[in-house]
């Protein structure tokens, strides 16, 4: 361990792991273990001592950024700021170019927004959408050890789990779609992101729906029973009539209900995204 | 521990978890950077560290240890402005004042990433930085002047094309 340190004024125990092996060593089964990648949600929960945790691992310097390619196989570590992901084809570039201002961005890093907490005000953690619409799996450690599971599988335990780093499999077509964000918040009130991998399966999510981000099965399952064909999507004779109206998505989520948008306006606003998304999925086929 | 603020080094005392902006203000009593919202909201905390902007309320202590630090301090110094400092006199881009010294450094890192006058671009890298006086378009063309390396007459004030009264002072 690169350095130990009492923190004097909360009692914290500061970790400053140097390399992967160090970091799964600090955080063990992960209880008690506050987890710092770029320090933007953190920070400022410590300041305003929301959190007052007994150990900290600060993982700048533990060697878990950066993005890898093999083949179609996309691989980003977990401290990578979100700022690098702004160039990649949709919809992860559009998501992360949509989170906060460039400040924050290079900041930021991917597992952070990926384990970001449901938030005071409205749900969080843009990525999510983006990366369930991938069918990305994550690398992370903890009690059992090393496993590489489904972002949805490690969503749900995101508490428990050091995210070491995400992988997927470039989809051919992607499209992303938000609500416009207000100056001062850093992630949307709403958004779709859609994705359709080799095989022409489509996947949809969502995120500020409620809790975390989620899969919209429905949704999914509309555009497949319309167009069974999808392989062939964007060749397969179509009339104005064909479209799914996104509104199975509804049967997907618990919808948010803040004072950034109102449940009802997400429920009107939801199928609005699912076609912009379906319909940019189709031009770009 | 240890930063470089403005080319001074100093050994760093506080914990590593502290954020960078306390260590400056309250450890170091270096002013500059303030405190808008102390949540990354507001951008008036912004300084370069290692030349790139970031939000000093944010970054924890110890993920700058060792770097360099520029704060509105380091940029110039009353009787030697850097350009983008008498551009913002020149084009009257500060009001209550509150939001400049994070208005300049991330313009001055824009500027020396290579940026030029263009309104949009300038846009996006300022994007973080809130002004309640709500004086932006002032400020977008004192960045958009320094960019371009326009020179100043810092006791006149410009009319810029916002600007709809010619003298804009009593007579």
């Amino acid at each position: 361990m690169a350095t130990v340190s009492l923190d004097p004024s909360t009692a914290t125990e500061v970790l400053r792991p140097g390399s992967e092996q160090e970091a799964i060593a600090a955080f063990g089964d992960g209880k008690d273990v506050l987890v710092v990648g770029g320090g933007t949600i953190v920070m400022p929960e410590l300041t305003y001592r929301r959190l007052q945790p007994t150990r900290a691992l600060l993982l700048k310097d533990a060697g878990l950024a950066g993005v890898t390619r093999d083949g179609s196989r996309v691989t980003i570590g977990a401290t990578t700021p979100i700022e690098e992901l702004v160039g990649l084809p949709a919809p992860i570039g559009p998501c992360a170019a949509n989170i906060a201002d460039v400040e924050i961005r290079s900041q930021a890093t991917v597992a952070g927004n990926l384990c970001a907490g449901e938030g005071y005000e409205a749900p969080r953690g843009d990525l999510q959408g983006a990366f369930l619409a991938v069918g990305a799996t994550v690398r992370s450690a903890g009690e059992g050890g090393i496993r590489e599971e489904p972002l949805e599988d490690f969503l749900s335990k995101r508490r428990e789990r050091l995210a070491l780093s995400i992988s997927y499999d470039e989809p051919s077509a992607g499209a992303f779609a938000g609500l416009d964000r207000p100056h001062t918040h850093d992630f949307t009130a709403l958004a779709v992101s859609g994705a359709r991998s080799a095989d022409g399966t489509i996947r949809l999510a969502a995120t500020g729906v409620g809790g975390w981000g989620v899969r919209l099965p429905s949704a999914e399952a509309e555009v497949a029973e319309i167009h069974p064909r999808v392989i062939d999507w964007g060749h397969v004779p179509r009339s104005a009539g064909d479209d799914p109206d996104g509104t199975a998505a509804l049967q997907d989520v618990t919808l948010h209900d803040d004072a950034i948008a109102s449940a009802w306006y997400r429920a009107k606003v939801l199928p609005v995204l699912v076609r912009r998304v379906l319909t940019e999925m189709k031009e770009s086929a | 521990m240890n930063l470089t603020v403005n080319g001074t080094r100093h050994e760093i005392e506080s914990p590593l978890l502290t954020p960078l902006l306390d260590v400056l203000r309250e450890e170091l009593g270096i002013t500059g950077a303030k405190a808008g919202c102390h949540q990354g909201g507001c951008g008036a905390c912004t300084v370069l560290i290692d030349g790139e902007p970031r939000r000093s309320c944010l970054m924890p202590v110890g993920y700058a240890d060792g770097g360099e630090i520029t704060t509105v301090e380091g940029l110039g110094t009353p009787d030697d402005l850097s350009r983008i400092q008498q551009a913002f006199i020149h084009h009257y881009a500060a009001q209550c004042g509150y939001c400049t010294s994070g208005m300049l450094l991330a313009g001055q890192a824009y500027i020396d990433r290579g940026g030029t006058g263009d309104e949009e671009a300038i846009q996006t890298a300022l994007g973080g930085h809130v002004c309640r006086c709500t004086g932006y378009s002032k400020i977008v063309e004192a960045v958009a002047a320094a960019a371009r390396g326009d020179s100043f007459d810092v006791t006149e004030t410009a009319v810029g094309k916002h600007t709809t009264m010619a003298t804009g002072g009593a007579e």
